[in-house]
């Protein structure tokens, strides 16, 4: 039992990763009806920028994770506005497949600028454990589980109390209609990347904590499987994504604690299948209406 | 304080309207009236900036705004109630309302507008924590009118504000049309129900086919035989 109980703890911290990248596919998809496939990239940037400034400017945690969220913002904003936005008339597999292409680009660059070498990231906080009896949980996963429930909370506060939050919820409605408003949706649409980018260079710092290592090549199977739980959730909707992140990092988890650990990534893309095949709108897909 | 001059619109290659001419004078309501596919949403979408004209001007109190973008038109005082009301579903009535005032930094005169339009319309101050999606049609129209009021518009576009309502809605909203404008908001109201748009309007114009056919005071047209044969059965 506090076996099963500390691998739950696991899969909830590696879960609220995942969530926290998958929000950003969501809320782009929600906005643009796009599959941001360079969204990994942008969270891998995340993990360098956060790496780099712990590294290079040797402070601690929380600046390393507000410079990494301000670049990945600004990647995000101008991935939109050189990428997709000359592309926003064209058919939606025109922009998927650019999609594809930033994400090569940004890879690709990373290896020919860094190299493709693994590196350590540097270990900002000394690694406690608490035993709290039935588990025990680490200070690490305690960082990410604050730093996870932080960024949410805040961002369920911008998308539901602020102007711009709610300007981005009419778009994601009704752009036209939001445009009789006076909203700016070019405007609105700059901001969801800011938000999604920002939350994913977050994931990006938390994973490097969280296993130690970071390389040009991680934002591919993280970014995978965000997305996997943002359609598992239900794409374009916000708890979705949350919900999504969560279960699949359980499973993820389970899978390896309790199966074979070979199928980790296996099992998650046959999520993908079944969910695709069985309620293709995701679990809260039909439930909820809140679409971003 | 709207003069529609020579407008012509293009669909890609389809000419939705051509050469279209008519006038809006302060504090009238003036009807377009045509059946379907006869330009009527194609021209308050550009007015309102959706669309850009291949040709034509529009001006509003004698400044050409056919370029400008929506944004800019909602700021200069032109609110545009779209055909199927579009509400934003999963958003509040009260939300709803809140993004008609989106430009507005008045928030005194914010307030005091949402209680005029729940003066209006006393069913959306009831259901004003629920969800849009979940109104009827009719309460929908009243949401999206209430909604394009909440921006303090000096002229409203109306596209077919009866479109799907049930006989008894139909009455009230026109009726509140009436008070709107009397209140001193201009109307330009487009509908296919020539009927009640034509009783309730100063002047009307008859679109077919993307051109201008008739005009006249609402009362002239309700009586002309084109018009009788064409829209009213008769």
């Amino acid at each position: 039992m506090s076996s099963f109980m500390q691998q739950v703890i696991n899969g909830l911290s590696l879960g609220s990763i995942y969530a926290l990248i998958a929000l950003g596919y969501t809320m782009v998809y929600g906005i643009i009806k796009l599959i941001n496939f360079a969204h990994g990239e942008i969270f891998m940037i995340g993990a360098f920028v956060g790496y780099a400034t712990i590294q290079f400017l040797n402070v601690g945690l929380v600046p390393a994770l507000i410079v990494a969220m301000a670049a990945s913002a600004l990647l995000g904003v101008i991935i939109e506005r050189v990428a997709y936005r000359p592309l926003r008339k064209s058919s939606r597999i025109t922009a998927l497949i650019t999609a594809i292409g930033v994400s090569y680009l940004i890879q690709n660059g990373m290896i020919q600028w860094v190299g493709p070498n693994v590196r350590p990231f540097p270990q900002v906080l000394s690694n406690v454990r608490y035993d709290l009896g039935l588990f025990s949980i680490s200070s690490i996963q305690l960082i990410i589980f604050g730093t996870a429930i932080v960024l949410m909370v805040a961002l369920q506060l911008i998308v539901h109390r602020t102007k711009m939050g709610k300007a981005m919820r009419a778009v994601s409605m009704d752009p036209e209609a939001a445009q009789l408003m006076g909203i700016n949706v070019n405007h609105v649409i700059s901001f969801t990347f800011m938000l999604g980018s920002a939350l994913a260079g977050a994931g990006g710092v938390l994973v490097g904590l969280f296993y130690n290592t970071i390389n040009p090549m991680m934002g591919f199977l993280p970014g995978l499987k965000a997305f996997i739980a943002a359609v598992l959730g239900g794409i374009g909707i916000i708890p979705g994504a949350m919900l999504g992140g969560v279960l699949i990092g359980l499973t993820e988890t389970m899978v390896v604690a309790y199966g074979d650990s070979l199928l980790r990534d296996a099992v998650v893309f046959v999520i993908l299948i079944l969910i695709l095949l069985v309620r293709p709108s995701g679990i809260l897909g039909k439930t909820t209406k809140e679409k971003v | 304080m709207l003069e529609v001059k020579d407008l012509t619109v293009h669909y890609g290659a389809i000419e939705a309207i051509h050469n279209i001419s008519f006038s809006v004078k302060e504090g009238e309501i003036v009807s377009l009236i045509g059946a379907n596919g006869a330009g009527k949403t194609t021209i308050l979408k550009t007015i309102s900036g959706l669309i850009q004209p291949t040709n034509g001007q529009v001006s509003y109190y004698n400044k050409a705004i056919e370029k400008e973008s929506a944004k800019q038109v909602v700021k200069e005082g032109i609110s545009h109630v779209p055909e199927g009301r579009h509400v934003f579903g999963g958003m509040t009535v009260f939300e709803n309302l809140e993004m008609g005032a989106f430009l507005r930094k008045d928030k005194e005169g914010v307030k005091s507008d949402l209680k005029r339009i729940y003066s209006y319309f006393p069913i959306l101050e009831e259901r004003k924590k629920q969800d849009a999606a979940t109104l009827s049609g009719g309460e929908q129209q009243m949401l999206a009118m209430g909604r394009a009021l909440m921006s303090r518009p000096k002229l409203l576009l109306l596209d077919e504000p009866s479109m799907g309502l049930a006989p008894i809605y139909i009455q009230s909203i026109f009726d509140i049309i009436k008070e709107i404008n009397k209140e001193g908001t201009t109307v330009l109201l487009i509908e296919q129900n020539a009927k009640v748009a034509l009783q309730i309007a100063d002047r009307g114009y008859v679109l077919e086919s993307g051109e201008v056919v008739q005009t006249g005071t609402g009362q002239e047209l309700l009586e002309s035989d084109a018009v009788q044969k064409a829209y009213l059965g008769g």
